[in-house]
């Protein structure tokens, strides 16, 4: 079972090329460590793209992890994002069975959540909501009573926390 | 200037002054092997692809340049991947081209497919399947400086057939853009001062040298840094040679089946400097209690490995040799060598142990077989200091690491990481073309002789004279120590007979001059007439005791504190010598 204590968030940025996906992927299967979720897509540079990894390793495994990771001659950069000091995104679609009766309900917890319908069926609707972890698996939770059909998360992204001060003004003496 | 993607190959092979390459042709690498005919580079046919692998790396570790092996594609490269594997684990330079089905034919099972890039993503440093002929020159140029820089290791080309039957325009690159590979060659100058300090501080320091320093050849600092500081040095086995074993500074090989006194110096250490080397499991023993007392100094080309298996105190990324001379730099910055404390009472304790634990085997008495040790002794006072010595992996390997006498950097050639049984007939013949001007001696087991002596056709071919001695104890040597040792003597499929093969008629029939030795009396004159063949291979047969053991040892998993002497050197008051 995963424990969501274990899980580390490495965000890697490779080369945009054929079978890096593979080498990262590759380091974690070796050592068995198992790979939770997992988001690829290039960058606003087409060279490059990152991979977001959330992986459950202990603690200690991590930076060992990093190391290795960075020795693929592919991989440019990797930080590790703590949850605490980053943004973090996820989007999950849902195919639920919605049956006039309860189809009301189904649109008030969507609306609720502020997600979206996607798609509409004769019984089914098809909900998209992009949020954070948790709140996507409190959504999961709630509408897991109309009857999922089909579920679909993409696995997170997630970008460093910005700065809340600004920098302090170290060069002024330095200027002459 | 329009090339075939082959021209190509082999020029862009030419621009980085490659002189050999190791090989078999097959139905995909074709179009490579025309070119070959009007190149100046050797070819070298091996007589199976892992021959190849080996022979590159045997080259790339006396010479210290990349070894190139080319093979066709399936199971061409599927041979070739213990040898990938193999300098993966010791950090050999090589670069290995494989041939690959037609573009269009990938993935579809084809006549000799395999998936080359999946299998070997894991043993090479790096792979590419390159699928346009013009990135050709740019590819090999990377892939030899991602073999030579940093950490070495090896670097594999799938070039698809009709890659290379394609053509291009040719050029050649200036320089290289890899935006994720940036070694770091340079010491932190903070870290470099504050090691420099934990030395000057150090009662008890050992100098803990890994194969790190050979690749950085470093040798030369090293010396520097020992003699300036007056640190007696270890040298693991990935690093026989890199300090001379006639230095009075010089305790030898730790590890498993290291001398007493180098394993016991470590234990006992309060600080030790690793320079290269990665704290494998063979030296370490069991991680918990290995250099209890030690501050650790670690300097190594590959962060991975600082903090991997031992928590740093002190440590530095950098170039072995690089950092080394920044090191004496900085020793000298706090006063030198007269600014070095009083180690007296740690010499004279290192002192003791040697004494009292020299390495140590029984003298054979009238009528004994052949003692291992003593052809080993005999062959090393037999040959010029120089002489380059390559082994398989076992028991001969640990004698031959143990009762060499190496004064010279890459003049010790081994599989050390990865173990390869059968490395040392391909691994000899690869060094002796590197080293032409050297005596190439292989010290083989008998197990490992019969997995790749058929590369002494390719030696006798060639007129590539290798000599190999084979301790022939007719067993798995040290499958059977440790069968008899940990398992109740019950040995278990280890057993290979003397005479099965016959080791004198069949290196005979591969070309090779072949000697058998039985009697210590034999050992002197047959290997004087071997030395003095210079025309052909020569193999010794050497009928060598079974019951010989290699010793210390300390058994897998234990503490190095419980290392097990020779029996003749066991007593109850061992505890109190300590």
């Amino acid at each position: 079972m995963s424990d969501p204590a274990n899980h580390h968030t490495l965000s890697v940025l490779v080369e945009n090329k054929a079978g890096v996906l593979a080498r990262v992927a590759g380091l974690f299967a070796r050592r068995a460590f198992n790979i939770y979720s997992l988001a690829v897509a290039p960058t606003d540079d087409e060279r490059f793209s990152r991979i977001t990894i959330v992986v459950d390793v202990e603690e200690k495994s991590v930076e060992q992890m990093t190391k290795q990771l960075f020795k693929l001659v592919n991989v440019v950069k990797i930080s590790e994002l703590a949850p605490s000091r980053s943004v973090e995104r996820e989007l999950l679609l849902c195919t639920v069975k919605a049956a006039p009766a309860v189809r009301g309900q189904v649109v008030e917890l969507v609306q609720i959540f502020e997600g979206r319908i996607v798609d509409v069926g004769h019984d089914q609707l098809t909900l998209m909501l992009a949020g954070t972890p948790a709140k996507l698996d409190d959504f999961a939770d709630l509408v897991r009573s109309f009857g999922i059909v089909e579920l679909q998360r993409t696995g997170r992204v997630a970008l460093p926390q910005l700065d809340r001060q600004a920098p302090r003004l170290r060069s002024v003496g330095k200027v002459s | 200037m329009k090339l075939t993607g082959a021209q190509a190959l082999i020029k862009s092979l030419e621009m980085q002054e490659v002189e050999v390459m190791f090989g078999l042709p097959g139905g995909c690498i074709l179009p490579a092997y025309d070119p070959i005919i009007d190149s100046a580079i050797r070819h070298i046919l091996v007589r199976h692809e892992q021959g190849a692998g080996h022979m590159a790396e045997g080259y790339a570790h006396v010479t210290g340049r990349p070894g190139v092996a080319i093979v066709t594609s399936g199971p061409a490269a599927t041979n070739l991947v213990t040898p990938l594997c193999d300098a993966f684990m010791d950090s050999i330079p090589m670069i290995a081209i494989t041939g690959q089905t037609n573009r269009p034919q990938i993935g579809t099972d084809a006549f000799q497919e395999c998936d080359t890039v999946g299998i070997t993503r894991s043993v090479t440093k790096h792979n590419e399947l390159v699928m346009d002929p013009q990135d050709i020159p740019r590819v090999v140029r990377e892939a030899f400086h991602i073999a030579t820089t940093g950490r070495p290791g090896p670097v594999l080309l799938d070039l698809p057939k009709d890659v290379l039957q394609g053509t291009m325009d040719w050029y050649w690159p200036t320089s290289v853009d890899l935006p994720g590979y940036k070694p770091t060659t340079k010491g932190n100058g903070r870290m470099i001062k504050e090691a420099a300090r934990l030395i000057s501080e150090s009662r008890r320091p050992v100098i803990y040298a890994g194969g790190g320093i050979l690749k950085a050849r470093g040798a030369e600092a090293l010396r520097e840094l020992a003699e300036l500081t007056g640190i007696p040095v270890v040298t693991t086995l990935m690093a026989r040679g890199c300090f001379p074993d006639s230095h009075p500074l010089c305790l030898g090989m730790p590890g498993m089946h290291g001398n007493y006194t180098a394993v016991t110096s470590m234990q006992k250490a309060d600080l030790l400097i690793a320079l290269g080397s990665r704290f494998d499991d063979r030296v370490t023993g069991k991680v918990s209690t290995f250099a209890p007392d030690a501050k650790i100094i670690h300097v190594d080309v590959d962060p991975a490995e600082l903090g991997k298996v031992r928590r740093a105190d002190v440590p530095i990324v950098g170039d072995c040799r690089l950092v080394i001379e920044d090191l004496v730099k900085a020793v000298n910055a706090l006063g030198g060598a007269a600014a070095q404390p009083d180690r007296s009472p740690w010499t004279s304790k290192l002192r003791g142990w040697q004494e009292r634990y020299p390495l140590h085997y029984d003298p054979p008495e009238e009528g004994d077989a052949l003692k291992p040790q003593f052809v080993l002794e005999t062959l090393r006072d037999s040959t010029p200091d120089d002489t380059i010595v390559v082994s398989g992996v076992g028991q001969h390997q640990m004698w031959a690491s143990q009762y060499w006498r190496f004064e010279h950097p890459y003049t010790w050639v081994n599989s050390g990481g990865l173990g390869t049984m059968g490395f040392a007939v391909p691994a000899s013949i690869g060094a002796k073309v590197g080293r032409p001007d050297r005596l190439v001696w292989a010290v083989d087991g008998d197990g490992c002789f019969q997995m790749t002596a058929q590369e002494l056709v390719t030696a006798a071919a060639e007129r590539i004279p290798v000599k190999v001695a084979i301790l022939n104890n007719a067993y798995l040597g040290m499958v059977r120590q440790w069968q008899e040792m940990f398992y109740e003597e019950r040995y278990s499929e280890v057993y290979l007979s003397p005479d099965l093969p016959d080791y004198v008629r069949w290196a005979e029939a591969m070309g090779c001059a072949a000697f058998r030795v039985e009697t210590p009396e034999d050992v002197q004159p047959t290997i004087d007439k071997a030395n003095a063949i210079d025309d052909r291979p020569v193999v010794v047969d050497f009928r060598t005791d079974q019951a010989e053991k290699v010793f210390p040892m300390v058994a897998a998993g234990q503490s190095n504190d419980d290392i097990i002497v020779h029996p003749s050197q066991r007593s109850d008051d061992r505890k109190v010598v300590q």
